[in-house]
């Protein structure tokens, strides 16, 4: 199946690697929408109250109720000894896990507070287990010297693997988070595809994690699942490297991976995919006409930018500027890199005061960017969208599409619509 | 460690960004990891900043610590210096840095960077924001303010006075310099150098050429006006002018201090009389739950007792460096001071409080809504809503305007209490409205879930999940449902020919009062007598 028309090969353009103050969220961010995703889960944050404040922030006031995330906030009497450190850490889980006794999952989630003064979470989690019966306690870190935003996530799932349970029977596992309604449609397509076992990594609720073994092939449905992806492979899983799926074309190459490894008749698959791919193909079109040949410039954020550049570039006719990433995982990205036009350029790491330099030179149309950048760019006149919605809104899939490409869109309708 | 879900004050760093996103020709370097860039959001989107707060952050990472963190802090520094010249630069650590003690302060200090470099020391794990932006202010002022510069003699010129406290992400304080400008410029005083906000570096150092100091936020400025009287002998302000009778206060204690004659009768504005007009007779003794900043909550007492003839059953604030003040203030309303930043020890007072309002900050509002109880905000912590594009000071006498209409508001107002009351079969008045006020959207309180959450509009995110799908806490009132069990279906029926805006009310009570009285079986009777016994 053709999926673009223009081509490059990966190492076209040398890729920009920076190094300068980024401007990117830590791991713990993906928090946000972790706790949303897995109902049985707590998120406890080993940190500071810049850690609790960021949460805060980035969430914003907005939780009703008390959410399932909460910071141990590390005092200066936890700095004075290790010892009591932990101690006071199992006193903090036995009040939680009093007060929340639906929580069957919890995660010890490490920052760089807790990293720099070397309390091992992994250790407390193994101390902790089995002291509460029914709650698995498991670590991970989510620190800002260890990771960028997303990858937050990425050691979440990798967690996960090693509580797997071994399980030889043939099945599709759909790896990273998301939103119900997503993971539905393509269940659905699976379904009438005739894949007849698939599973979800994370899981809704933690009873329901999936087993993996050697008759386990997983799709990643987030580009930045690379430690995930590796911790599967070491427990006999197979890979199936594909675009990911935005867009028409992206969601049609996904699913054709799975179809093709389980062996899916051709013609069937067309079939299959056809309405949705139709439905989506449609619905670009609408957003296509203000799209087109506009200039995008994206600055490093969710590890999202080059699959969404693809989409952008090959799917709306955008003309792509620089596509920043704070990390490019070359392999598995080889296909939306591959349908990237040439001349794009591609950034890694940061240095945020040169790359607006870069912005307010090239003037894009639009510039996908942090929420510190966005009003600022703005001032200057220079349209944006915020990188972090991408995270948080349903966007992957053939009924997502026209949802996707209007979220670029509507930056650009809004500036022409106003005469203020 | 202290187990935390929600919090008040950010880390004193974040106080630090506040000063210094505050004044301008001032450069923060801060040593921090990448992920505390997200303070910059809460300038850039909260406050809709059109500019970058003016912060580097060295983003050092794991694979820096040990080697070249301190390498790392001078270069950029050094870039900062190069790119943005600023008149004078803060530097110093957040909680990461602070442990790997690479002392920013003192590399900054040996770097011979051309311009004033003034190191901070702000202790995260056990220090918070506004004690961060009060050192941080104190250390500018202490380090930049020119000694040999001070007050002329007086000789017949204006007077002039600083006015000290307002920083970036206050609650009002933009509005309120502008108010408390035009008190000064009525008695012919000259505002001379306004900081933190709007300042340079340059404006701090001819600090000591006023006459004296009116402290806006004793919470940020306390410390330095104490440093400025004593090296210049500048008197500063103790009365803060929020509500009309302080204002007056306010203004007699400038008076004093500049050494000129009380104005007589200033004009006050229009809340004296619509709280004295009978429509506000209503307003008679409701009772009010208050809680935010010592300096707001403090305020917001006096007005609430004085001003407009409510009930203070309930007053506590979430920085302890303060708590004087408000136990002070609440022996004289006889209630019990709350001083506390675990939001759970708020919330439970406010249910406990049998209040019919709750004045306080963001998290109070969303207690409030929980509980269904109608609220105010009166302090920092701020988000978006706090911002609003009209002028909207809390200080001086349009101040106590803005106070009046924001308070009175979320009230059902006096003649349509009256009027549901007597057409409440009438189905135009049908309790699904909800108060007409509050438009549409208004939710009934019998909505049909409990926990139901009101569309939540200017977002910083407004991308995010909602909030309605979280589960509803355990133990939260649940204040909606009329067929609680206990109540016979006449008792309910009963109940539900009471206005809805204080049904609730009446369950709670009722409730109560069986539950003390041992009354299983709830019926009319009871609750008449509860009525009765909770009689005012
Ligand atoms: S970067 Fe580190 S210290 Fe800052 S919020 Fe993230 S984990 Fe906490
Ligand atoms: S709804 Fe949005 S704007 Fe309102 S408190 Fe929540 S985060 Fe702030």
């Amino acid at each position: 199946m053709t999926v673009a028309t223009a081509s490059r090969t990966a190492d076209a353009l040398p890729i920009l690697r920076e190094r300068g103050q980024r401007e990117v969220f830590c791991g713990l961010t993906g928090i946000i929408w972790l706790h949303r995703k897995v109902q049985d889960a707590f998120f406890l944050v080993v940190g500071s109250r810049t850690c609790a404040h960021l949460l805060q922030s980035a969430a914003g006031v907005m939780i009703f109720a008390e959410p399932r995330f909460g910071t141990a906030i590390i005092e200066e009497r936890d700095l004075a000894g290790l010892a009591d450190a932990n101690e006071e850490l199992d006193k903090v889980v036995r009040q939680l896990l009093a007060r929340r006794p639906e929580i069957k999952l919890l995660f010890l989630v490490g920052s760089c507070p807790s990293e720099v003064i070397k309390l091992d979470l992994g250790r407390a989690a193994q101390r902790l287990n089995g002291s509460y019966p029914g709650v698995k306690i498991l670590n991970y870190s989510g620190s800002g010297i260890e990771t960028t935003f997303t990858q937050g996530e990425d050691a979440c799932l990798a967690a996960l693997v090693p509580e797997m349970h071994e399980e030889p029977a043939e099945q599709l596992l759909v790896v990273g988070a998301l939103p119900d309604v997503v993971e539905d449609q393509f269940r659905r397509l699976f379904a009438e595809l005739g894949i007849a076992r698939v599973e979800t990594l994370p899981p809704r609720r933690a009873k329901d994690l999936p087993g993996i073994g050697p008759g386990t092939r997983f799709l990643l449905a987030q580009p930045f699942l690379g430690d995930t992806a590796r911790a599967l492979e070491t427990r006999g899983a197979v890979h199936l490297p594909a675009m990911f799926p935005f867009g028409a074309e992206g969601t049609t190459a996904w699913l054709h991976a799975a179809a093709q490894a389980f062996g899916i008749d051709e013609m069937h698959f067309r079939a299959v995919v056809a309405p949705g791919r139709e439905r989506a193909k449609r619905a670009l079109a609408h957003h296509a006409e203000r799209l087109a040949g506009k200039s995008i410039f994206f600055m490093p954020d969710s590890q999202l930018e080059i699959p969404l550049a693809r989409f952008l570039s090959a799917e709306l006719g955008m003309k792509i500027i620089e596509v920043g990433t704070p990390y490019l995982h070359r392999s598995h990205l080889a296909d939306d890199l591959a349908a990237l036009p040439a001349g794009v350029q591609i950034s890694e790491g940061q240095d945020v005061d040169k790359q607006l330099d870069r912005v307010r030179a090239a003037r894009p149309d639009l510039t996908v960017c942090g929420l510190g950048l966005a009003n600022p760019l703005e001032r200057e006149g220079l349209s944006t969208k915020w990188a972090i919605e991408l995270v948080f809104s349903p966007v992957h899939g053939f009924e997502q599409a026209g949802d996707l490409a209007e979220l670029f869109a509507r930056p650009l309708v809004r500036r022409d619509k106003l005469m203020v | 460690m202290q187990l935390t879900v929600w919090t008040y004050e950010g880390p004193p760093h974040v106080g630090a960004m506040r000063v210094a996103t505050g004044m301008k020709g001032l450069h923060y370097v801060l040593h921090a990891p990448q992920g505390d860039t997200y303070a910059d959001l809460l300038f850039t989107m909260i406050e809709r900043r059109g500019e970058r707060p003016p912060v580097t952050y060295t983003t050092f990472q794991a694979r820096d610590l040990g080697t070249d963190t301190a390498e790392l802090f001078q270069s950029s520094a050094r870039d900062a210096y190069e790119r943005f010249k600023p008149q004078a630069m803060i530097v110093g650590a957040s909680c990461t840095a602070e442990l790997i003690q690479d002392d920013p302060a003192g590399m900054a200090l040996t770097m011979g960077l051309p311009c004033p470099i003034i190191a901070l020391d702000l202790p995260s794990y056990s220090h918070k924001e506004n004690w961060g932006a009060a050192e941080t202010f104190y250390q500018i002022v202490r380090q930049l303010a020119d000694k040999t510069r001070t007050a002329p003699p007086r000789d017949g010129r204006r007077l002039r006075a600083n006015l000290l406290g307002p920083t970036a992400l206050g609650f009002r304080h933009r509005d309120d310099i502008v108010e408390v400008r035009r008190l000064l410029s009525d008695l012919g005083i000259d505002v001379h150098v306004c900081a933190p906000m709007g300042s340079t570096p340059a404006d701090i150092a001819g600090l000591g050429e006023a006459d004296f100091n009116v402290v806006l936020y004793p919470e940020i400025a306390h410390e330095a006006a104490r440093w400025l009287e004593k090296n210049f002998g500048q008197k500063f302000t103790k009365t803060i002018p929020i509500g009309v009778n302080a204002t007056r206060e306010f203004i007699a204690e400038v008076c004093a201090i500049a050494d000129i004659a009380v104005p007589a009768d200033p004009d006050a504005g229009r809340m004296p009389w619509w709280s004295r007009s009978v429509d506000s007779t209503y307003l008679t003794g409701k009772r009010v739950f208050i809680f935010g900043d010592a300096t707001h909550a403090v305020a917001a007492a006096r007005i609430a007792s004085e001003e407009l003839g409510f009930q203070v059953v309930g007053l506590g604030c979430y920085n302890r460096e303060f708590a004087r003040d408000i136990r002070n203030a609440a022996a004289k309303y006889g209630v019990e001071p709350l001083i506390t930043d675990d939001y759970l020890a708020v919330e439970e007072a406010i249910a406990a409080a049998n209040c019919e309002l709750v004045l306080g900050t963001q998290m109070e509002r969303h207690i409030a809504k929980r509980l269904r109880l109608p609220c105010a905000v009166i302090s920092a912590p701020v988000h978006v809503q706090d911002f609003p594009a009209r002028h909207s000071p809390q200080m001086g006498f349009e101040g106590a305007n803005v106070i009046f209409d924001t308070w009175v508001h979320p009230l059902v107002m006096g003649l349509e209490e009256h009027l549901l009351t007597m057409f409440r079969d009438d189905f135009e008045f049908s309790d699904a409205n909800g108060p007409s006020h509050l438009g549409p959207g208004a939710a009934p309180i019998l909505a049909s879930h409990p926990d139901q959450e009101v569309p939540a509009t200017g977002s910083a995110l407004s991308g995010m999940p909602d909030a309605k799908a979280e589960e509803p806490a355990s133990g939260s009132a649940g204040a909606g449902q009329a067929e609680a069990s206990g109540w016979s279906a006449d008792a309910t029926r009963e109940l539900m020919k009471i206005p809805f805006f204080v049904r609730n009310k009446a369950k709670r009570n009722t409730e109560r009062y069986a539950a003390e009285k041992g009354v299983t079986a709830i019926g009319v009777e009871t609750l008449y007598e509860a009525k009765a016994h909770y009689a005012r």
